[in-house]
């Protein structure tokens, strides 16, 4: 073994920079390349659009629709296979794509035992806990935006880039029905923010992978249960489960803003607090295990 | 708290701790324990299994937190913040990896939460453990012993005044054991400061000017090595014409103690001078020495006779400090 260098100056002479946030993300990311369950999961994200127009395909030649919104219109434009696929894609294959790796992100550092090890080094916990929130969230947006995307790309080759009829009936030109469709998007990524904050929290909480995706899952699936339950229709619009239909405001002429906003206030109302959760219960924990 | 390291008179000593308690629920894991780590010390943390060693340093590295009492590095709490923890490096129980990762980018991402100097550190910290030659392999694809050593490559990148290592040597076989002790030394002898818990008495023996012996969670010995041999006696053995009457007369020697016949010939203890006046009165009394040698003591025989047993070692008992 060759020597090792003089340590140089006392402790207090050092002049380095100090590590931030941003060291986290960034490594977090890029360990997420490196891990079987970020490509189920954008893999699910990709696929899932090309089996649905696949399916479509089929379809076309017995019926021409369904009862859900824009069914009649999915095989006159491309554009509304995104909007399908947001539409069923909230009771389990979203949550559970954010859970993959939100649910994951803390419990798999505890169970492999390295949470021990980024935590001797020169982060706060604090700023462990944001960078890797913030990578869990990004990983959210990524398989969303991917989704979109592959589901944009897939309906137009299948139906073409053409106008889009809006749930109130008024017909858009193909480029804002694309705008609409990235708008929708977006605000679909608000109740996702709240599954991503439930996921965060159950993995602190649990310390344990599977539990934390699953159980993550099994929120977002409690949530529609209590939805279709006989006398607690009233619970409807403040249900996580609701909020995700909220980008729908948006295809109505003129746009409506309120589900939008109630969305906003109710998902913080229960996002918030998991996210609360979990700062405090990593802030505070004792690492032992691993 | 935080007082200035007595040895060199140069701040605050490496680590300082005071009336340190972890208790989960009725178990106290650690007991109340006060220790201090000179800079320079290569210092040995023993104790049987559950004696709350690990716990102890985990304290330590801020991993968690006391219920009662203060840890100082440096005169920084590590529960505070990570702050405290500059200049510190090591590891509790196995130094753990990302398995997916390679070598090198486990280094460079424990680097990058360093912060920026530490990067530049990586070629000569992966030299010092000798594994530059297998850095772009995966860490999943590691021995035990090479994950050992990828750890203390790890804490060099922090160009380290104090290392932390919890049981370094557990695990490895004995080239590794030699490899580590011999790395440790040399870091040692670099002015980097070491404290390190280990269950292998001979390595600490050999390693270690200065220890703290555990048991149930309490302290029951801490100080130099040669000053916890000096204060338990050298022991001898004798064997002469009449051992009847020469154990006889050791137990009435004064300065003798501890009289008793093992094996078929008398031990004792006593220092040098009492076995001077011992042999003088042997002769005197007709019990003609034959055979007059001094035992040497172990680390591992005070270490039994601290740790096993009711006697001066019970828990109760107040901790022996020295040096």
């Amino acid at each position: 073994m060759s020597a090792v260098a003089q340590p140089a100056g006392g402790v207090s002479e050092r002049t380095r920079s100090r590590p931030g946030v941003g060291a986290v993300y960034r490594w977090e990311l890029f360990k997420l390349r490196f891990q079987k369950r970020t490509y189920l999961g954008l893999g699910a994200s990709a696929l899932v659009p090309i089996i649905f127009v696949v399916a479509i395909q089929f379809r076309h030649h017995r019926d021409n629709g369904g009862d859900f919104a824009f069914a009649s219109y999915l095989t006159k434009s491309g554009l509304v296979v995104p909007l399908v696929i947001l539409l069923f894609g909230a009771v389990w294959m979203f949550p559970l794509i954010t859970a993959l790796v939100a649910g994951d992100i803390f419990a798999s550092e505890d169970h492999n035992g390295t949470l021990k090890t980024v935590l001797t080094r020169s982060l706060e916990r604090w700023q462990i806990f944001a960078g890797k929130a913030l990578a869990a969230a990004t990983y959210a947006v990524v398989a969303i935006a991917i989704n979109g995307t592959v589901a944009v790309v897939a309906g137009c080759l299948e139906s073409g880039f053409n106008s889009v009829q809006t749930l109130t009936g008024t017909i858009v030109s193909a480029p804002k029905g694309l705008e609409l469709v990235y708008l929708s998007l977006l605000f679909y990524l608000i109740p996702i923010a709240t599954v991503v904050c439930i996921g965060l929290m159950l993995s602190t909480i649990t310390r344990n992978s599977a539990a934390a995706v699953v159980g993550t899952l099994m929120v977002s699936l409690l949530f529609q249960l209590i939805g279709i339950l006989p006398g607690l229709g009233a619970t409807q619009p403040y249900l996580l489960s609701t909020q995700f239909n909220a980008w729908q405001g948006l295809l109505r002429q003129p746009i409506d803003w309120s589900p939008i906003i109630r969305a906003v206030w109710v998902c913080a109302l229960y996002g918030v607090p998991a996210l609360g959760t979990a700062f405090l219960v990593f802030l505070r924990r004792d690492v032992a295990g691993g | 708290m935080a007082e200035a390291d007595a040895r060199t008179g140069s701040g605050p000593a490496p680590v300082e701790v005071r009336g340190l308690v972890k208790r989960y629920g009725e178990l106290a894991a650690v007991a109340g324990i006060d220790l201090t780590v000179h800079a320079g010390d290569v210092y040995g943390y023993l104790g049987p299994n559950g004696a709350g060693k690990t716990t102890c340093l985990r304290m330590m590295l801020g991993l968690i937190r006391p219920t009662e009492g203060t840890v100082r590095l440096f005169g920084r709490d590590p529960q505070e913040s990570a702050q405290a923890l500059d200049g510190v490096a090591g590891f509790v129980e196995a130094p753990t990896f990302y398995p997916y990762l390679n070598g090198r980018r486990n280094l460079e991402l424990l680097a990058a939460f360093d912060g920026e100097d530490a990067r530049t550190r990586i070629d000569e910290a992966l030299d010092t453990v000798e594994l530059a030659h297998r850095a772009k392999d995966r860490v999943g694809g590691y021995s035990h012993g090479m994950r050992q050593r990828l750890g203390i490559a790890a804490a060099l990148l922090r160009n380290p005044k104090l290392l932390l290592l919890d049981e370094p040597a557990t695990g490895l076989d004995p080239a590794g054991m030699r490899d580590m002790r011999l790395l440790i030394r040399r870091l040692a002898d670099q002015g980097i400061t070491v404290m390190l818990s280990s269950h292998l008495l001979a390595e600490v023996e050999e390693l270690c000017n200065r220890v703290a012996i555990v048991r149930t969670g309490r302290i029951v010995y801490e100080g130099a090595i040669s000053e916890l041999k000096r204060t338990a006696g050298a022991t001898y053995r004798l064997s002469t014409t009449d051992d009847e009457r020469a154990l006889a007369v050791c137990r009435a020697q004064p300065g003798v103690s501890d009289a008793r016949v093992v094996q078929g010939r008398i031990a004792f203890t006593a220092d040098d001078a009492a076995v001077a006046e011992l042999s003088q009165a042997l002769v005197e009394a007709g019990a003609l020495i034959r055979i007059l040698a001094p035992e040497h003591v172990t680390l591992e025989d005070l270490f039994f006779s601290l740790t096993e047993g009711d006697g001066a070692a019970s828990a109760e008992a107040p901790a022996v400090v020295a040096g």
